[in-house]
């Protein structure tokens, strides 16, 4: 005879849909009244939104189903009450946005340089990504091929800077500025670290000026200060001169992410490649840096994405990035008062950009624990 | 003769001599440059000096909360108001982005699946969105408000339009300086009483009750003061006029969509420090205090915040910094901080830019250090005290 009793099953209440209610939004009465006035507002928030952005705004074409061309052919202005948002100042004006005022015959060279951008990144991004040793020769390659095909020059056509906009504006300053204070802030961070006192002192008074000061300041001084102090005969365009201020800024914050991961190296790596004979160079080049740089990466994707968003600041000193061409298309009197589709829509681009990089780091920091774990075992 | 060749591979040679190299470059570069701008100011006209801050600005400022400002007043004045409009929006910016912030960190931890989730949603949109265009969007939001002449109203003192909200403005009366007095006291002396019931509770295990004590001494006895001088303090209602209101206090929208802005912005990067700082806090302390008999808010108040704070003060204090020197962002809507007034208007107007931009930048990194040195102070009386 077998005298176990069959094992009972858990009560209703904690298992299933039911107990994960119970336990996540009425475990008791405090927490019944919050999650029903919460629910009461997204009620009320969700469908509105939905509605606005979707169901009741204007793509292309009115209620009327006439495509529109200004402000007084839109859905809400027409019925204030029913219509949503109207998209069409997005859809009439999107080349503005993707290129600012790039001529239309060479705006090919702008696509391309977005198709390599592509190319050139995500292998430097994914270490697993296969061939990846041939696509980063194309990475180093990548700014100069890009400068040219942007800019002009080896036989194509010059396109003056202040004729780029956009997210063309955007991208270059994020990047640009990304891949030049990477190794200048190297060059800080060791320098802050060094035993001579006289190089030590100078990056320390560097970083800590640049870090103290807003980018606005910077960006200022970029404009009316950096002209005086060139000579005569060199004259920088406003993109070099708010690119220049946009990296010494991002370099300062580089370097302290990057002190962050060398003071994260223990001592004895130091004194291991001294003891087999590495000089300074040697042992940073091969010892020290690569293990610093693995360990800091997600915090250097954070600072970019930081630096990513301070972009929007040069329409501040009259450059015309994404943000920029949202209000030249709000201050065009056809298109009066459709403020919040140019936000929305500039604010989901930078989302969208932004979002994808702190899933990365998160995804990296994430990699390196479990590699660092593995490494312990 | 090899000692002459290996001269370089002298430690202590080559050290002095790369600093050496390192200061006479630099000093070769500062020359530079200071002669080609000395020669590029001499062919545009512009003479260098301070003698223009005693100028007469001739322009006015809108947001002039604390200095009368006129537009007569020099462009050191214009200095002053940018300086206490900067401070006074990264004040109120700062505290309220804590408080929020700490509320938010706290709610992303809460057993509430729902309001978890908001909570998350509203972290990652606010972090993920430019400053910039949130106080543009704020600011377009703020000024679609209705006109002055059809201003909502609240209890007839209460006036928000699209040029702000206007409210009564307090006018202080003789007598009333006692009451700040003692209030001022009230504080002072309930600080220390703070201190002396910890020292008795050190001793003799009693304790105290400190809070509701100083709470009565700070709101009861200014209040009584109050009273017993027959109320020395009365308001000035605004009231509509023409085309404007008259009298009461404005706040501008532009204040408003900083304020706004700067806060929620920030507070989201707050909640999540202090969310990892309470998580930096182990399971086992609270177990810990909880099998000592502790109750739950004392777990809380007593165990957990304080150790959770180690860990959350020194990000906070590059949150605050970070706070100030966005306020800087006040030129994209017309906020007259120092950027925009000092910095951009008296700039333009002037073309002193190198002196302008020396002082704006000088005074940012005054703010900078001095909030750095305070929060510094701050976190050491916090940290561990090993004996």
């Amino acid at each position: 005879m077998n005298d176990l009793t069959e094992a009972r099953k858990p009560p209703v209440a904690t298992t299933g849909i039911l107990g994960w209610l119970r336990i996540n939004l009425f475990s008791n009465w405090v927490n019944s009244l919050v999650t029903l006035f919460v629910l009461y507002i997204l009620i009320q928030f969700i469908p509105w939104i939905l509605n606005w952005t979707i169901f009741a705004a204007d793509f292309k074409y009115n209620f009327n189903g006439e495509e529109i061309i200004n402000r007084e052919m839109c859905s809400r202005v027409l019925d204030p009450e029913n219509g949503g948002a109207c998209w069409a100042i997005i859809y009439v004006r999107f080349y503005q946005f993707m290129y600012g005022f790039y001529p239309r015959e060479e705006v090919w060279r702008v696509n391309l340089s977005y198709i390599m951008l592509a190319v050139a990144i995500v292998p430097l991004l994914f270490d697993k990504f296969p061939f990846r040793k041939h696509f980063l020769k194309f990475t180093y390659v990548f700014p100069i091929i890009a400068f040219f095909l942007l800019n002009g020059g080896l036989g194509l056509e010059p396109v003056s800077t202040n004729k780029w906009g956009g997210l063309l504006v955007t991208l270059v300053l994020g990047c640009t500025g990304i891949a030049l204070a990477f190794p200048l802030g190297i060059i800080l961070a060791l320098g802050r670290r060094s035993n001579l006192p006289v190089i030590s002192m100078m990056c320390t008074l560097f970083i800590e000026f640049i870090r103290g000061v807003p980018l606005i300041t910077l960006l200022f001084f970029g404009m009316v200060m950096l002209p005086l102090f060139l000579p005569e005969g060199i004259d920088m365009d406003g993109l070099a001169r708010v690119l220049v201020a946009v990296t010494l800024f991002q370099s300062a914050y580089m370097a302290e992410v990057i002190r962050g991961g060398l003071q994260a190296i223990p001592q004895g790596q130091y004194e291991a490649a001294r003891s087999i004979g590495l000089s300074y160079w040697q042992m940073n080049m091969k010892i020290v840096l690569p293990q610093a740089i693995r360990i800091s990466i997600p915090s250097i994707v954070n600072t970019s994405i930081g630096l990513f968003k301070d972009t929007t600041l040069v329409i501040i000193v009259g450059l015309l990035d994404l943000l920029g061409i949202g209000r030249g298309a709000l201050a065009d009197t056809t298109w009066l008062g459709l403020a919040y589709e140019v936000y929305f829509f500039v604010s989901l681009v930078f989302f969208i950009f932004t979002f994808a990089m702190s899933r990365y780091s998160l995804y990296l920091e994430k990699k390196l624990k479990t590699g660092i774990n593995m490494g312990a075992d | 003769m090899r000692s002459n060749l290996n001269f370089f591979s002298d430690e202590k040679f080559r050290s002095i001599f790369f600093q050496t190299l390192v200061i006479g470059l630099f000093a070769l570069g500062i020359f530079f440059i200071v002669q080609t701008t000395a020669y590029n100011l001499e062919k545009r006209n512009i003479a260098t000096g301070w003698r223009f801050l005693t100028d007469p600005a001739g322009f006015d400022i809108s947001f002039s909360p604390f200095i009368n400002f006129k537009s007569t007043d020099t462009h050191l004045d214009v200095y002053f108001v940018g300086v206490l409009n900067t401070l006074l929006v990264s004040f109120c910016g700062c505290i309220a982005a804590t408080i929020l912030g700490f509320l938010v960190g706290i709610i992303r931890l809460s057993s509430n699946w729902l309001l978890v989730r908001v909570a998350y949603i509203y972290v990652e949109f606010t972090r993920n969105v430019p400053l910039l265009l949130q106080i543009i969007l704020w600011y377009s939001i703020l000024i679609q408000l209705p006109r002055v002449k059809q201003s909502l109203e609240f209890l007839d003192t209460f006036f928000i339009s699209n040029r702000g909200i206007y409210s009564p403005r307090p006018v202080f009366e003789n007598g009333f300086s006692y009451v700040f007095i003692a209030f001022t006291l009230a504080l002072v002396s309930s600080f220390f009483l703070r201190r002396w019931a910890k020292k008795r509770q050190d001793e003799t295990g009693k304790q105290f009750p400190v809070v509701t004590s100083a709470f009565g001494m700070i709101i009861f006895v200014p209040l009584l003061l109050f009273f017993i001088l027959g109320s020395p303090l009365s308001f000035d209602y605004p009231a509509l006029k023409g085309f404007n209101f008259k009298g009461g206090m404005v706040i501008r929208p532009e204040f408003i969509a900083m304020f706004l802005a700067l806060t929620i912005y920030t507070a989201a990067f707050i909640s999540e420090t202090v969310r990892s700082g309470i998580l930096s806090v182990t399971k086992g302390q609270r177990e810990a205090s909880a099998s000592l008999g502790l109750k739950k808010s004392w777990i809380m108040r007593l165990i957990i915040i304080p150790q959770a704070l180690r860990v959350i003060v020194p990000p906070l204090t590059s949150q605050y910094l970070n706070l100030t020197k966005n306020s800087s962002l006040g030129i994209a809507v017309g906020y007259a901080d120092l950027v925009h007034g000092f910095g951009g208007i008296s700039l333009n107007q002037t073309g002193q830019a190198i002196e302008c931009m020396v002082i704006v930048m000088a005074t940012y990194l005054t703010i900078s250090l001095t909030i750095s040195l305070f929060m510094n102070i701050y976190n050491r009386s916090i940290q561990f005290k090993e004996k």
